[in-house]
Order: C-alpha cells, then sequence, then structure tokens
C-alpha cells in the first residue's frame, strides 16, 4: 500500500516528517538563536496549525490505514488514522501551534543546551507524539514511545548542569521505562498467542477475560506511569518544573495526553468488550488522583511545580471519565457511556489549552524575574498586563467557572455522574454517585489553588525590589499567549460544535453517540441529560448586557468621579510588601485541614534568636513511605551482589569452575 | 420565547435586585427586635446604598483594573444568578442557558473575583480575608451542588424550573434524603453569606472577620455595589432554598400569568418567614473562631453526602 500525500493520513504523515526535518535543520546552525531559536519554532508553529486544521477535518471521515516501508526487515511500521487518532492528532497541533509560537520569542543564549540541539529534541517529540498517535502495531507504537521519552528527557536536563535537575530528569527517565514495561507486557498478552502484534491482529484475537483483565490492568499501570496518576505521580512535580516553560507546556498540555489516548486506544478498541468492574478501578484511581493531586497544589510555593500538581489533579478528573464510561459501557449503557467519555475527552482538549497557557504564562514570568518562588513575586500585574490578563483566563477556566471551557468539561462529567444511579448492580448504583462528592471537592480546591496561583504572582505588592524592572512578554510570546487563549475562550463558548467532532469518536469506540436533544447551535443539551442544558453563549451575552447596563447605570444616575489615594488598610499607615500573605501563609488553611495528607517539617524561631526565621517544607508522603524503602532495598540488594564482584580474576575463576560441579552434580 | 417570558424573565431579574436590601432590612430589623434594640428602619439598606454611590471614589494607588472591575462583575453575576432561580414562575428563558450547575458555576465567579480583587491592593487584611474567603468557598460550594444533586437525583434534571414543577406537581412526597440536605444547606447559606456563626456582618473586628476583610479597600459606588451584591447574594440563596425546598406555590409553566397574582405575595410572604428565621438562627449562636470554621462546613458537606447516600439507600 502506497499513501498520497492528498490523503489525510498522508498529510499527517508527511507534517510529522517536516517536524522531523526542521529539528534536523536546527544542525546546520545549532549556535544560532535567531535561525534555530526562532525561524524554525515559527516554521514548526506552521506544520503545528495545518497539521490541527487536517487532523481535524478527518475527524469525521472513515479510517485509513497504511504500510510504511520502514521498520524491520518483516515488520514494517502500520499507521493508522481514525476519530479517535483525529482528535488526539488535532490537540497536538492546536496546543502546539501556540507552543511553538511562544516558544519562538522565548529560547534565548544561556547556559545549558544549544538551541540547534534545544530545536532538534523538542520537534523530534512533537513528532514522537504525532507518531505514538498514529501507530497502528505494538512495533511502531513501542519506538514512538520510547523517542517521545528520550527526546522529553533531554528537555527536561535542558539546564544540566545544575543537580537538581539531573536527578529530577533521571527519576522521569526511571518511571517512563518501569511504565512502558507494563505498556509492552500488555501488548504482549494481546497478541493472544496469535504472535501478530498488528493492532488489527489485537483487535481479532479473542482474549479470555482472565487474560483480557491482565492485559487491561497492566495497560492501566504504564499508561498510568505516564498520566501521573498516584502512586506513579512522583515524577511529575519534579520533572514539570525542571524543564524550561515551553517544554513544561508541551509535557502537561500534549504528552500526558497521550497516555489518555493510550488507555482509551487498549480499552475501548483492542481489547473491544470493557468488563464494567475495570471501570471501578480507574474511577477509584482517578478520584483519588484527583483529590491528592489539588491538596498538595494548594501547598506549593514554586509557580510551575504548583501547576504541576495542578495537571495531576486533572488527569485524575480526566480518568475519573473514563472509569464511569467504561462501567456504562460495560452494563450497556450505550449513551451514558458516551456522555462520560466525550466529558474526558472534552476535558482532555481544556486541560491542552489551559495547562499549556498557564506554563507559557510562568516562563514569561520567569524570563522577567528570574523567580520561580511564590514568596518572592507579587503585584506583576503593572509591569506585565498582557501575560498577566492572558493568564487570568487560563486560571479562570482551570478553576472551573462558567462560562470558559474548564466548566463544560466539569457539567457534562457531573452530569453522567447523576446518572450513576440507574447502574443495574446493587450498591454500585449508590456508590458511584458519591463520586460526584470527590469530584466537586477537587474542582472548588482548584479554584482556591488559582486564586492563590495568580493572586500571589500578579497581585498586590512587588515583593521584592528587583520585580520593579520586571518587563513584559515579547510579540511573538504574546501571540501564544493570545492563541493559547482564545482557545480556551472557543472551547468554553462553541461547546455544541467541539461536541460534535468528539461525538464521532464516541460511535466508531463505543457504537453510540451522544444525540442532542434541541437543535439550537448555541445550546448544549445531551439528550441523555434529561431536560438538563447549558447555553455558555447565551450566558455570556446575557452576564454582559446586565454587568453593560450596570456600568452604564451607575455613571449616568450618578457620577465618575475616582480619585486616588494610600491604601487604607483600616488607618494603618506603614504598610509594607511584607504584610501580604505569603504562599505559605495562603495555604495555610489547606495545609492544618488536609494534615495527615503531608509529611510537614518545620523549623521555629525561638524568642532569643537575634534573626528568627521560620521554614516550614511540605512533602508527598508516597515518595517517603512508598518510594524511598524501595530505593533502600534496592541499594541493599546492589550491595549483596557487590559482594560477590570482587574484581579479582581467580575468584570469578573460582564461581566458574563451583558453577561447573554444580551442573555436573545436577547431570549426573 | 414569547412575549410574556420575557417580561417575567425581566420582573425576576428587578424584583430580586430591588427587593434584595429590603430583605436585608428585614433580617437586620428581626434581629434588632429579637435583641431588645430599636430596630433600624426597612429602607436602612437603601439609603446607606445611595449615600455611598454619591460619594467620590477613592481608589489605592497600586489598584489594577482587576480592582476596579470587579464590583461590577460580581454585582452582574449575582443579578444573573437572580434571574435564573424560578422564585416566582418557572417558565424563566435564561435558566435554558443555565441549570443549577453553572449557578453554582457564576456564584463561584463572584467569590473568585471578590477575593482576587482583596489580593490586588496587597494589604495584611485582603490578601487574609481572600484566604479566608477561599478556605469557606471550598467547602461550602461542594456542599450547595451535593445539596442539589440530591434534588437533582430525585427530579432526574439539574435544570431548576423542572426540579420545582416536579416537587409542586406531584402529590406530597416525603423525602428522607431532603431532610438533610435542608439542614446543610442551612449551614451553607450561613456561611457563604457572611452571617454569624461563621461571620459577622456587623463587627470590623480583624481577628474574625471574613466578608468585610475583602471589602476594606473599596469606598463609594465600588462599596456601594459590593454591598448591593452582598444582598442579592443573601436573596438570592434563600430563592434556591425556596425553589428547593418549599417550592409551592411558584406559579409553573402550565399555569397562566395569573398565577403570578398568586405567586408574587406568596415570594413575599416566604421570604418574610425565612429571614426571620435566620435572625432567629443566628441570635441563639455563637461566633465561632475562624479555624472552626473548616470543621463547620466539613459538617455541611458530609450532611449533604449523608443526604445523598439516604436517598439512594431509601428512595422515596
Amino acid at each position: 500500500m502506497s499513501s498520497s500525500i492528498s490523503s489525510p493520513l498522508g498529510a499527517c504523515l508527511a507534517l510529522l516528517a517536516a517536524w522531523g526535518l526542521i529539528g534536523l535543520a536546527g544542525l546546520l546552525r545549532p549556535r544560532s538563536v535567531a535561525f534555530a531559536g526562532r525561524w524554525l519554532f515559527l516554521l514548526g508553529a506552521l506544520c503545528s496549525l495545518a497539521l490541527a486544521v487536517v487532523a481535524a477535518r478527518s475527524v469525521v471521515l472513515p479510517a485509513e490505514q497504511v504500510q510504511l516501508l520502514i521498520g524491520l526487515p518483516g515488520l514494517p511500521f502500520h499507521m493508522r488514522l481514525d476519530s479517535l487518532a483525529s482528535v488526539f492528532l488535532a490537540l497536538l497541533g492546536a496546543a502546539s501551534a501556540g507552543i511553538s509560537l511562544f516558544a519562538a520569542g522565548y529560547f534565548r543564549r544561556g547556559e545549558g543546551t544549544l538551541p540547534g540541539l534545544l530545536c532538534l529534541e523538542y520537534h523530534v517529540f512533537l513528532a514522537s507524539m504525532g507518531l505514538v498517535i498514529l501507530a497502528d502495531d505494538a512495533y511502531a507504537f513501542m519506538v514512538a514511545w520510547e523517542t517521545m521519552a528520550l527526546a522529553s528527557y533531554f528537555l527536561v536536563v535542558t539546564q544540566h548542569r545544575i543537580a537538581e535537575i539531573r536527578r529530577a530528569g533521571f527519576l522521569y527517565l526511571l518511571i517512563a521505562h518501569v511504565g512502558a514495561i507494563g505498556i509492552l507486557l500488555s501488548f504482549g498478552v494481546m497478541q493472544g498467542g496469535s504472535w501478530q502484534f498488528t493492532f488489527d491482529a489485537m483487535r481479532a484475537a479473542s482474549l479470555d477475560p482472565g487474560h483480557a483483565a491482565m492485559a487491561f490492568g497492566l495497560a492501566f499501570f504504564g499508561f498510568g506511569a505516564k498520566a501521573g496518576l498516584v502512586p506513579l505521580h512522583v515524577w511529575l512535580p519534579e520533572a514539570h518544573p525542571a524543564a524550561p516553560s515551553p517544554v513544561s507546556a508541551l509535557m502537561s498540555g500534549v504528552m500526558l495526553k497521550t497516555a489518555v489516548y493510550g488507555v482509551l486506544r487498549v480499552t475501548f478498541d483492542l481489547l473491544g468488550e470493557p468488563q464494567w468492574s475495570w471501570g471501578l478501578v480507574v474511577l477509584g484511581v482517578g478520584l483519588f488522583t484527583a483529590f491528592y493531586g489539588v491538596v498538595f497544589a494548594a501547598v506549593q510555593t514554586d509557580m510551575k511545580r504548583l501547576l504541576a500538581w495542578s495537571s495531576i489533579e486533572n488527569l485524575g478528573i480526566i480518568f475519573t471519565g473514563i472509569g464511569i464510561a467504561i462501567v456504562f459501557h460495560g452494563l450497556g449503557m450505550g449513551a451514558l457511556a458516551a456522555l462520560a467519555l466525550i466529558a474526558a475527552l472534552y476535558h482532555c482538549v481544556n486541560h491542552a489549552f489551559m495547562k499549556s497557557l498557564l506554563f507559557c504564562g510562568t516562563g514569561a514570568v520567569l524570563h522577567a524575574t528570574g523567580e520561580r518562588n511564590l514568596g518572592r513575586l507579587g503585584g506583576l500585574i503593572h509591569r506585565m498586563p498582557w501575560v498577566a490578563w492572558l493568564t487570568l483566563v487560563g486560571a479562570l477556566g482551570i478553576a472551573g467557572l462558567p462560562p470558559l471551557n474548564g466548566f463544560v468539561s466539569e457539567w457534562l462529567l457531573l452530569q453522567s455522574f447523576l446518572f450513576a444511579d440507574t447502574v443495574p448492580v446493587r450498591f454500585v448504583d449508590m456508590l458511584l454517585p458519591l463520586g460526584a462528592a470527590v469530584v466537586v471537592l477537587s474542582a472548588a480546591l482548584a479554584g482556591y489553588v488559582m486564586v492563590k496561583f495568580f493572586g500571589v504572582i500578579f497581585l498586590g505588592q512587588p515583593r521584592e525590589a528587583t520585580l520593579a524592572g520586571a518587563h513584559d512578554a515579547g510579540t511573538l510570546e504574546r501571540a501564544g499567549l493570545v492563541w493559547l487563549a482564545l482557545g480556551c475562550v472557543a472551547l468554553g463558548v462553541m461547546p455544541v460544535q467541539v461536541i460534535g467532532g468528539l461525538n464521532a469518536v464516541s460511535e466508531s469506540l463505543l457504537a453510540v453517540g451522544l444525540g442532542q436533544g434541541a437543535e439550537e447551535w448555541w445550546l448544549l443539551a445531551p439528550s441523555a441529560a434529561r431536560g438538563a442544558s447549558y447555553g455558555p453563549l447565551a450566558f455570556l451575552v446575557a452576564g454582559g448586557i446586565v454587568v453593560g447596563l450596570t456600568v452604564v447605570g451607575v455613571r449616568s444616575f450618578y457620577h465618575r468621579r475616582v480619585r486616588r489615594g494610600p491604601a487604607w488598610d483600616c488607618g494603618f499607615a506603614r504598610l509594607d510588601a511584607r504584610m501580604q500573605d505569603t504562599a505559605e501563609g495562603f495555604g495555610q488553611p489547606i495545609r492544618n485541614i488536609f494534615q495527615p495528607f503531608f509529611r510537614i517539617t518545620r523549623e521555629l524561631p525561638t524568642p532569643f534568636d537575634a534573626a528568627p526565621a521560620y521554614h516550614v517544607t511540605v512533602e508527598d508522603r508516597i515518595w517517603h513511605d512508598g518510594y524511598e524503602p524501595i530505593g533502600r532495598l534496592v541499594r541493599r540488594a546492589a550491595d549483596l551482589v557487590a559482594r560477590l564482584q570482587q574484581g579479582r580474576i581467580a575468584t570469578y575463576l573460582l564461581y566458574s569452575f563451583v558453577t561447573l560441579i554444580v551442573l555436573l552434580a545436577l547431570v549426573l | 420565547m414569547n412575549a410574556l417570558a420575557v417580561v417575567t424573565q425581566l420582573l425576576e431579574i428587578f424584583v430580586a435586585i430591588l427587593a434584595a436590601p429590603a430583605f436585608l432590612g428585614w433580617v437586620n430589623k428581626c434581629r434588632a427586635w429579637l435583641q431588645n434594640r430599636r430596630a433600624p428602619s426597612l429602607l436602612q439598606p437603601y439609603r446607606g446604598i445611595h449615600k455611598l454611590f454619591h460619594k467620590d471614589a477613592v481608589i489605592a494607588e497600586n489598584a489594577s483594573g482587576l480592582f476596579r472591575a470587579a464590583p461590577y462583575i460580581v454585582f452582574g453575576a449575582m443579578a444573573l444568578a437572580a434571574a435564573i432561580v424560578p422564585s416566582m414562575w418557572t417558565r424563566l428563558p435564561l435558566t435554558i442557558a443555565a441549570d443549577s450547575i453553572a449557578l453554582v458555576g457564576l456564584l463561584a465567579t463572584a467569590r473568585v473575583f471578590i477575593a482576587l480583587a482583596a489580593m490586588d491592593v496587597g494589604t495584611a487584611f485582603g490578601t487574609m480575608g481572600a484566604r479566608r474567603e477561599m478556605m469557606v468557598g471550598f467547602l461550602a460550594e461542594p456542599a450547595l451542588l451535593m445539596v442539589i444533586f440530591v434534588a437533582a437525583l430525585i427530579s432526574h434534571t439539574t435544570s431548576l424550573p423542572i426540579i420545582a414543577e416536579r416537587q409542586t406537581g406531584e402529590a406530597m412526597a416525603l423525602y428522607p434524603g431532603l431532610a438533610f440536605t435542608a439542614v446543610a444547606f442551612t449551614l451553607v447559606l450561613l456561611a457563604e453569606n457572611a452571617r454569624i456563626p461563621v461571620d459577622n456582618p456587623a463587627t470590623h473586628l480583624e481577628l474574625t472577620m471574613i466578608h468585610e476583610a475583602m471589602l476594606l479597600e473599596y469606598s463609594a459606588r465600588h462599596l456601594a455595589l459590593m454591598e448591593w451584591a452582598a444582598a442579592l447574594k443573601l436573596f438570592v440563596y434563600t430563592c434556591i432554598g425556596i425553589t428547593l425546598f418549599v417550592p409551592f406555590g411558584i406559579a409553573t409553566g402550565a399555569q397562566g400569568p395569573l398565577a403570578l397574582l398568586l405567586s408574587v405575595p406568596l415570594l413575599g410572604a416566604k421570604l418574610l418567614f425565612f429571614g426571620a428565621a435566620l435572625a432567629v438562627l443566628e441570635t441563639v449562636s455563637a461566633k465561632l473562631r475562624v479555624l472552626r470554621a473548616p470543621e463547620f462546613l466539613a459538617t455541611a458537606f458530609l450532611l449533604a453526602v449523608l443526604g445523598m447516600l439516604v436517598h439512594l439507600l431509601l428512595g422515596t
């Protein structure tokens, strides 16, 4: 089979190849920031845009397959573009268009990796994510998956001279590979004795329930490690802050979604008929991850680490939606499964835009101030109005406030929870709706986190004198932020159009779509949701009219005089920046309420200290109680093995001799 | 969507905006009576707002655009919230665009903007108030949603007018789950509207204040809008309670406009009753320490979750 460039799949592959070439072109002049750091990234952004357009148009087209001429002899790469792949490719293209645009203005000369190498790693990373989504056999998938892990590892350790960053990169690489083993084994189970590793063979193989559950469990473990599901999340808050901001945006906004893609592909496509009880596992892990992530996000003091924890929360919410979709699908409740699946997919797209926007925003702040610590920022809305207002859009979106995008997916997810009481299994029908309680609690905490994030960075008084010299983002950076913010708004006010596309995925995976209850183009009224509807555009217009009338009314009935004066603060005259809440202070209620979650160490000053200092560190219990014992165990085992390794040739000869004797004794 | 629907929609908004300060005045009057004080006039809140609108606004030197925009956004959000709670008639055009989840989202939007505005000037009180408000909010908001979900599970929809219609339409069925959620809702109402025992609307004592701490930097028209919005919020919350728990008398879509002649005075009577009840509740309880507020709200949240469990276990 040959593919022509005019078909959507051919066009997608050509664009991925173009990314690869752009990356290689960076090696031509590796030291030039203008060439490798700016122009090539702009070209990459164009490819992204084209990919988004091609993929978005192919969502509703029938699936298309092609066999490539690369790969091992007798083991060629298979590629396939169907609705599910199209949606995730469109996500990759649309989000990376904004991120590459931002990155074009972001990278400067400095320590660490050369711009040309960075350009190569970045574009290989993009292309490998595209290949993961397109791959149609286990071999191609694993090659792309590993390329993705390696490319992102090199991007994470861009500042490789800093020991802490090397450590974060190592942890990331380790967990990525532990996860990859799970995925590899899962493919091994799924081939079902045919020893054919194309996805077509896996679709055709019929597994008995035990093997199917094993394959699912391995895949969920492997992809869960990439998605940062608790307890495999430990790499995420280390690696995301270590990477340069556009890379953090790409990892958090897009790469985590490849794990979601993988779970959906394996569960609904390759395995075919998931058992409903798997859904309970996914749901449970998802809910716990969502809650755990947001509680930790609330107590962070590093702005990028805060966003990384918030990503864990959002992936938890996505997996909650997938879990409930599996339960409904397994029990034959098609329309409700479609509702939950679309909620999860919608949240994927939303999170790609919102989190990329926020990470890029922190990148701009980092450039302007050189600070990642929330305790040294503040008042930047005056110095960086563009970044501040655009970041506000992302923050409100992620807090799940209408009429922005985060609210739409939350609305869909809650609607699907409200039907969980119709599940025809006793006890499950009572326990499932209670999951909604965890979702709403996490969503409300996300509001807390975002007020902290935005308020401490951009509002108030500057906490350091150096912040007075902060400058706003450059034109290209602004353009990237504007693109991502527009995406957030569009996803918020045009849900019907987006769901039209996502519906094709549901129809191809679950054989059921989400019927629209109403005909109106502006009104989201899934027929599965029984009389409930949400029309964000009407909502926005009505809100705009009310606010506008208030402004006009107040000004015309009264006056518009305004004076500036010093802050009042109950008449206290010597107000300074240190009297504001710090990030620690703002998170203090959460630290108190959820104390059992954290491992807190405090250093309190005594009354006799000349320079009193207060330190508090909040650590993850899972790291301390789960990973460190494993690490110690490994080290002890290594010590035992090291005792065997004396390094003297005579000892090794003795080992061989003893082994031979033992073997001979066994044989005789 | 016919002309009548538009008229009732506008009526719903304007009645709420105009009556909200009087409702607050009524609660204050009842409180004063219960505490053996001479009661202020029902019109006192209007006079206060009118006076503030006449004054020159003074804004802190380092306040940003967000600080100036917030009062309008908050007031607009509350007015919109009033528009989508069917307190008199269930056939409101805007309720199609926003169901009960969107209503909670709208209230959360208002909260986030107040908190951000409070952090904008960068005073010690402002950030403290914002932190405490978000602490109250992150527990009160899910509690309110769970309360609404129990009603939604009973009526099989999240659309408020349909919930009200089904509850008025069918024969008086007793739902045990609603008893739990009614208590939870009362606790949420007290916390969200800065009433005793979580906050005290009558004090500026720095150790305890939440809502007032966030408004300290506001003056004149901005303050007037914020206070008006607070009055509206109390009004909206009471109307949500009426819609969920005692919807009887709300004119349904099937009934003609004449039913409105009955439902408007009935709403007034309910408000008078619940306003008085609120005053009693506030008078008999003592202010909690701020550190105790999370426990109070966790109780509300757990009661609402328990209500849902009871409903799922027992059904009708």
